[in-house]
This record gives structure tokens, sequence and C-alpha cells, in this order.
């Protein structure tokens, strides 16, 4: 072995900006601030709620401003996407193995989308 | 080598993703509606004061609100070193301690329902 | 070998020369490449009539030996899978990213030898049994449980690929971690305490944030990003075990 091997430096803050697969991993680590962001609103919801019918036109008042209709939107397609990214490793993470075959992976994810279905059409019937 | 403490908060993170994945999109359609009034008659003080008063409606509110704040905190912290922010402990403070006060918060207004 | 076959490729190989380099600098060759070659062909042209100078490492020639890994147009490959009419006239190679170069295409790879022995890659029985007891059986559903990961051919292209090994070199790395879960699963191994001290510390599975690209890069079709992410999965279980339930003896 040489006495001086070269090491290249890796930028600590730009380093997804060198591939594709890197940026995409990027989009969806992000999606947890709108997550975040989304839970502290169903916090001061719940604040208002618990303040009473006054306080809580208020919140829907503030809710109705283009502000508030363009944060619901932001953050519908974050947690599509966030959605979307989660139930497609799931056969990576959680495999099954039945008898000596692995379940094929487009199964499971086939079965987390239809769920996913299934309790979206609860919320929004009831919700809506 | 020490084992690591992060399955605590990986823990909170896989099952807040989970819970996140299937019910928060649907969740923001609903305030979505209620933001462009597409939903006059439900999204209501009288519903939801009554979905929030009783003991289940409460264990579901928190139980989602709980997941979420854990889920989207341990990510945070993850994706801020990934922007280059190598203040790990002081990040993973503000973080949880973020997600520890929503918990606290999400607790007392639910009490108050 | 008719002419009309014939491609000249634009091979531009980053080189580094430890005695008289301050820096690695890109020196491009001319090469006639038959269409059927690989970016290995390409470079032993090279060295047979151009430059014999170049330093590279392979041996199979038929993604078996893990030796020829190098970033093909940025893209962590096997130079003797890289197949030139997959690509455009202009290829660029350089040694795998996240290592340290010691000659031109060469990198050094004493940290992941380091780290793929820490995980103790190897069985280590349940219990000691002589030999007249017979062998160690297991069913084919048994074997089907960990056999991907058999398949791992130590190439490092996974961390090439991984962002976290580049950011932090503590990181124990997708194939190591792999490895050690290929153990761990397998119904004849014991070992799966002792491989956990190094595998569940911080530098070991948690530095992992689940990117995928190893899974990506696989030569060979291993899924390393699913192992480590099993590999969480049971180390939580394990922490809650411990913590939660102490009473719960392993």
């Amino acid at each position: 072995m040489s006495g001086k091997p070269y090491i290249r430096e890796i930028s600590k803050t730009t380093w997804f900006l060198s591939q594709p697969r890197y940026k995409r991993y990027m989009a969806r680590e992000v999606t947890c601030i709108f997550i975040f962001a989304y839970t502290f609103l169903l916090i001061v919801a719940l604040a208002r709620l618990a303040q009473g019918p006054e306080a809580f036109q208020e919140f829907l008042n503030a809710l109705r401003s283009p502000l508030g209709v363009l944060f619901n939107v932001a953050v519908l397609i974050a947690t599509v996407y966030h959605s979307m990214s989660w139930f497609n490793v799931t056969p990576q993470a959680m495999p099954i193995q039945r008898g000596e075959e692995f379940v094929p992976g487009k199964i499971i994810v086939g079965a987390h989308y239809g769920a996913w279905a299934v309790v979206s059409l609860i919320i929004l019937i009831l919700g809506v | 080598m020490a084992k690591s403490n992060k399955p605590i908060f990986w823990g909170l993170f896989a099952a807040g993703g989970t819970v996140t994945a299937f019910v928060t999109p649907a969740l923001v359609l609903v305030t979505l509606f209620a933001a462009m009034r597409f939903s006059p008659d439900l999204f209501t003080y009288q519903y939801l004061h009554a979905f929030a008063a009783n003991w289940l409606g409460k264990l579901v509110i928190f139980g989602i609100i709980l997941l979420s704040l854990w889920h989207a905190a341990h990510r945070l912290r993850v994706t801020v070193h990934d922007f280059g922010v190598r203040a790990d402990t002081l990040v993973a403070y503000v973080v949880y301690g973020l997600a520890g006060l929503g918990t606290l918060l999400t607790i007392i207004y639910l009490l108050r329902i | 070998m008719s002419e009309l076959q014939k491609r000249q490729i634009q091979l531009e190989v980053l080189r580094y020369n430890p005695e008289t380099d301050t820096a690695p600098r890109y020196q491009t060759y001319s090469v006639p490449c038959l269409d059927e070659w690989v970016v290995l062909d390409a470079l032993n042209y090279v060295k047979d009539h151009l430059d014999p100078t170049l330093s590279y490492r392979w041996s199979c020639h038929m993604a078996v030996c893990g030796s020829c890994g190098m970033m093909v147009n940025g893209e962590p490959k096997l130079a003797c899978k890289a197949f030139i009419h997959e690509y455009a006239d202009q290829i660029k190679v350089e040694p795998m990213a996240n290592f340290p170069i010691e000659r031109d295409l060469v990198t050094s790879v004493e940290d992941f030898i380091t780290k793929l022995a820490s995980v103790k890659p190897y069985l280590i029985p349940k219990e000691d049994k002589p030999i007249s007891a017979g062998e160690f059986k297991q069913t084919p559903a048994e074997l089907k449980k960990f056999k991907q990961y058999t398949l791992c051919i130590n190439c490092m292209l996974c961390y090439a690929a991984c962002p976290q090994y580049g950011l932090v070199p503590e990181f124990l790395g997708p194939a190591a971690i792999s490895m050690a879960h290929r153990y761990n699963q397998d119904s004849r191994d014991g070992g799966r305490d002792q491989r956990q001290e190094v595998v569940a510390s911080n530098e070991g599975v948690w530095e992992c944030s689940f990117v995928g690209a190893c899974s990506e890069v696989c030569p060979k079709h291993v899924d390393p990003a699913g192992a480590l992410q099993q590999v969480k999965v049971a180390s939580t279980i394990d922490w809650y075990k411990e913590h939660l339930m102490p009473w719960v003896t392993k």
C-alpha cells in the first residue's frame, strides 16, 4: 500500500444534489416538516375546541384564509408522498415467508394500498 | 461498543410512520374541505366536540397526534443531520422537546373537552 | 471483428499517482470498442495498447470475484457488468466513491475488511456438537430465509452508493450488517448476541437512514437496505424487552 491515499471530500450540505436517488430520498425526508406542522395545527384545533364554540369558529375562519387552504394543499402533497414511499418499502422491512417462499412484494404493497383506501374512505365518511 | 438507545425513538418513528401513512392524507383532505367550505355540516364545533368528548374518541385523537409528533420529530433529527448540521445532541433535544410539548398540550386539551 | 461493430469511445479516467500527484486528475483515452464489450474490456485495451501505467483491480470478468467495482458515469458498477452499448460515446470512470484512492482506480479496502470481520461473519453454533453426533440439519425454508444474503461478493458497491457511509465513515455499513443478518437468520447459528454488540451500537445499524441506494446498486440483487431495516426492527424489540420487561429472560 502506498503512503498517501487520496481522500475525496464530500460536501456535508449539498451531497444529495449529486444523484437523483438522493434527491428522492431527501424529498421523502422533508415530508416530516409538513407532518410536524400539520400535527401542531391539529393541536391548535383541539385547544380551540376545548375553549368553546366562539373560539372554534375563529379557528375555522383562520383555516378558511387563502394561507390556510394553501397550507393544507402543501401538506396533502407531502403526506401522499410520505404514504407512498412508506408503503412501497414495506416488503423490504417486513418480508413475510409462507412455507418456503417469500410472499411477493407486490402483494404486500398492494395490501397496504388497499387498507389505505379503506381507512381513508372511513375518515372521509366520518369527516366530510 | 455500547448498544444504542435510539430504539426508543425509532420504535415511535416506525409506528408513527405507519399510522401517518394510513390516516394523515385523509385527515388533511377533511381539513382542506373544511377550509374550502365543502363540508359545512360535519366539520363543526358540535360534531367534533362530541367526537372528542367520549373516551374512545380521545384515545384515537391522542394516538394519532402522539405518533405523528414522534415520527416527524425523529425523522427531522435525521434530516437536519442530512442538511449538514452536526450538533446532533442539541437537535435531538429541540425536536424531541417539541414532540414532548405537543404530547403534553394534547393531553391537557383533551382533558378539558 | 468487422469494422462496423466498432465504436470509438472517449474513456475519461480519474487518475492518481501517490508518488507524484497532490490531487487526482482526469485523463481521456480514445478506445476502439466492440459493442459487446464491457467497461473492463475498454480498460484492458488501454492497459495493453495505450498506457501500461493505468492501475485497476480485476480478476474474474464475470461478476463473481467483486474486484472491479468503480464509478461509471457516477454510478457504482462492476466494470465487468457495465456494457458499452448502454452508454454514449463518452464514458467517465472513477474509483469507487467514499473510499480513499490508493492509485488510479484502486481504492483502500482495509476499512471494509475490518468492519466485516467485526460482525463475526461465520457460523457460531448454538452448542458444541461432536462430529459423531452428525450434521446440523436445515430445511429448505430455513435456507431460503437467509439465502439471498449469501450471494454478496464483498464488492463494496453498496458502500460507494451509501451517502451515510460517505458522511460518517465510522458507520458499519450495508454489506457488513446484512452479512451479520445473514448469520443471525441462520437456524444453525447462535451468535446473534455477540454480533449485536457491534451491530446495535450507534455506529452500527443506527447510522442508516434507509436511503436504499445500497440495494439499487447491488450487482448480485442482494437487498442490504431491507436487511438493515429488519435488524432495526429486531434491535428495537430487544430494547423494549430489555428496558420495559426486564423480567423476560432472553
